[in-house]
């Protein structure tokens, strides 16, 4: 349970709810993005238009002539959900000023993209609608590579994973560099919200959502989705890993809200103890050492790091390591205050 | 932005671009040729292209009507050359709002994206088992697109008294040396024709505005009776036979009952002046191929040194 349910969520309400992304889709058994879009669809309080990017929810859920779709959804190109939405979302006052939509009438904009469409190849465009203020949510659903067109590493790979372009082998141990922070660069943007979320804590992730369509501007969400074909791991436990990629701290849960962060749930708990630790709290340092969950045992489950439990690759597991705690000590110092 | 003109054609958006024709780096260049839009020609958009600013503009207004013609619903660029016709001054005669937004009238969509009530799919991925005949019925429309071109450039002479249709000929009717182009050079192409005509030579221009949907069968019943024929290309296609004007000309022309010779002359590029001195070097060679028979070489270079 998150500290503070800000927006009530009801299970027996939602639950009545139909689900806006229909069933029959082609993403992989054990996929976590579409469960984490239809949660988001879920909490959506009014009507929503969709746009997607490039990628494996897009190939997956609209192979002409059927869609799974039970929204307005449009899909342009790999670059370009957010200008796609902003366009859209230019469109809707356009028309309400023309008094072509009733003035009571509200409709709420998501863009969707994946680590691909949006670390890398659609960041132009999201940042050019972040900073023109258009009123609409950007979910990014990060699985850490672009797992659609056979695993290539993205900026959002991890130092040391193994993907077809970073191969871990005689000559590299995975990829070289470290990931990209996204949600630190979107927080640069100055927008109302923003948030790090995962599937696994879906009051977390639908409470989020809420927030994000309610603050009346530009609204970010980067969310956890384990990729069982990308990641090498079983496919079964992709919520699993979604709950330790957060409880090792490799995931945080946080926002920012108008300027101020606040970490959120499960990490937020993990901060505290932290915090009570450091100041000397013997009872706080042994429950923190058995919340936190090591960063090893994550990796371990996950055959893209599994050369790095070679001896010869120790140095690159001690380096992801290092970095994951470095950048979760930095994140719990900022906890509360102006980011 | 390239594929992006494949979305807009294929989604079937009616939309409008200005296209301001410029050259393309490398090297870095930003005057006038046809290399943006002539490179752009596959890309299933209408191309309109304009000697000078009224014709931007009644083009502008008429693109609006043929991208949203329920037999067309294809983007239509509006081109204009770069600097020679966007950033000089010239006279031209502006229309009042209201005509206009009568001409036009109000833009209805077909699957509206933003009708919550009846959610539609739009850019879905499109495999194997449906692709081609979507892209058929995009050749389609771009065929539908000729006669709504005439049509609307009709309409649009009827109500604001200038007409248009796929292309005008200048002293065309019994020309027996032609120049065929496009953009703001016809009009130096035009006083040299005057200036022929003047001593008894029966030259000729045909000034062409629809590029996209290309009037094929028009062009080769309107030039071919000439005896010699020369394309204005402001663009390469490297590595092809000609400039891409000229290759769709001589196309026209094939196997048409004695089809005069047609010659290219790629010119211009990069906003290089093309003059009056220019235009009567290619009516001298005209005249020499109506003499001499087409030389070996039908495709040459002007307006550079070499």
């Amino acid at each position: 349970m998150p500290a503070q349910a800000s927006i009530p969520l009801k299970l027996k309400e939602l639950s009545n709810k139909r689900d806006l992304l229909a069933g029959g889709h082609r993403m992989c058994a054990g996929c976590i993005a579409p469960t984490a879009v239809r949660q988001i669809l879920l909490a959506a309080e009014h009507p929503v238009v969709a746009t997607n990017a490039t990628g494996c929810l897009e190939v997956s859920t609209s192979i002409y002539p059927y869609s799974s779709w039970r929204i307005p959804w449009m899909h342009s190109a790999f670059e370009n959900s957010a200008a796609t939405a902003a366009g859209i979302e230019a469109m809707y006052d356009s028309l309400k000023q023309q008094g072509k939509i009733p003035a009571d009438k509200r409709i709420d904009f998501i863009a969707l993209g994946g680590d691909g469409g949006t670390y890398d190849i659609g960041l132009q465009a999201l940042s050019g609608a972040l900073e023109r203020g258009h009123r609409f949510l950007y979910v990014c659903y990060d699985n850490g590579a672009y797992m659609n067109t056979g695993i290539q590493r993205s900026s959002s790979t991890p130092r040391g994973a193994h993907t077809t372009t970073t191969p871990a082998g005689k000559v590299i141990p995975g990829k070289q560099q470290f990931r990209k922070d996204l949600t630190k660069i979107v927080a640069a943007h100055n927008i109302p919200y923003l948030a790090q979320a995962s599937p696994n804590n879906w009051r977390d992730l639908m409470q989020k959502t809420r927030k994000a369509l309610n603050c009346g501007g530009p609204a970010f969400l980067n969310v956890m989705a384990p990729c069982h074909r990308g990641w090498r791991c079983k496919i079964d436990i992709g919520i699993e890993l979604a709950r330790d990629s957060v409880s090792t701290c490799f995931w945080p849960l946080y926002e920012i809200e108008n300027g101020i962060l606040k970490l959120n749930g499960e990490t937020k708990q993990l901060a505290d103890l932290k915090k009570k630790a450091d100041a000397g709290d013997e009872a706080a340092k042994t429950k923190y050492g058995q919340k936190k969950k090591p960063l090893t045992g994550w990796l371990k489950q996950q055959g893209r790091f599994a050369h790095l439990f070679k001896p010869a690759n120790e140095y690159v597991l001690n380096e992801l390591v290092g970095r994951v705690e470095n950048d979760w000590n930095n994140l719990v110092e900022k906890d509360g205050k102006l980011f | 932005m390239w594929e992006r003109l494949y979305i807009a054609s294929g989604n079937r958006l009616p939309i409008i671009m200005t296209t301001v024709n410029r050259a393309l780096s490398a090297p870095i260049n930003i005057h006038c040729d046809h290399s943006d839009a002539m490179g752009a020609r596959d890309a299933g958009w209408i191309q309109l292209y304009s000697e000078n600013a009224q014709e931007a503009y009644d083009n502008l207004i008429q693109a609006v009507r043929i991208a949203e013609h329920r037999d067309v619903r294809l983007p239509v660029m509006v081109c204009m050359d770069g600097f020679i016709i966007s950033h000089s001054i010239e006279r031209m005669e502006m229309l009042d709002d209201m005509p206009v937004r009568n001409f036009i009238g109000p833009f209805k969509a077909n699957y509206p994206l933003l009708d919550i009530n009846n959610p539609v799919t739009y850019g879905p991925i499109d495999l194997q088992d449906y692709y081609i005949e979507h892209k058929r019925q995009q050749a389609e429309a771009m065929k539908l697109a000729g006669p709504v071109i005439l049509e609307i450039g009709k309409e649009f002479g009827e109500t604001f008294g200038r007409s248009y249709g796929f292309f005008e000929g200048y002293m065309l009717d019994d020309a027996e040396l032609v120049i065929v182009g496009l953009g703001s050079s016809t009009g130096t192409v035009r006083s040299v024709v005057d200036e022929l005509r003047a001593k008894g030579i029966a030259a000729g221009l045909l000034k062409l505005r629809t590029f996209r949907p290309f009037p094929a069968h028009e062009i080769a019943a309107a030039i071919g009776g000439a005896k010699a024929v020369a394309v204005l290309d402001r663009s390469d296609s490297f590595g092809a036979y000609g400039g891409p004007l000229f290759s769709e000309v001589r196309s026209a022309l094939f196997g048409k009952n004695d089809a005069p010779p047609v010659v290219d002359y790629i010119y211009g590029l990069g906003g290089r002046d093309f003059g009056i001195a220019d235009v009567h070097g290619i009516f001298d060679d005209l005249q020499d191929i109506v003499q001499n028979g087409a030389p070996e070489d039908e495709v040459q270079y002007i307006t550079v040194r070499e």
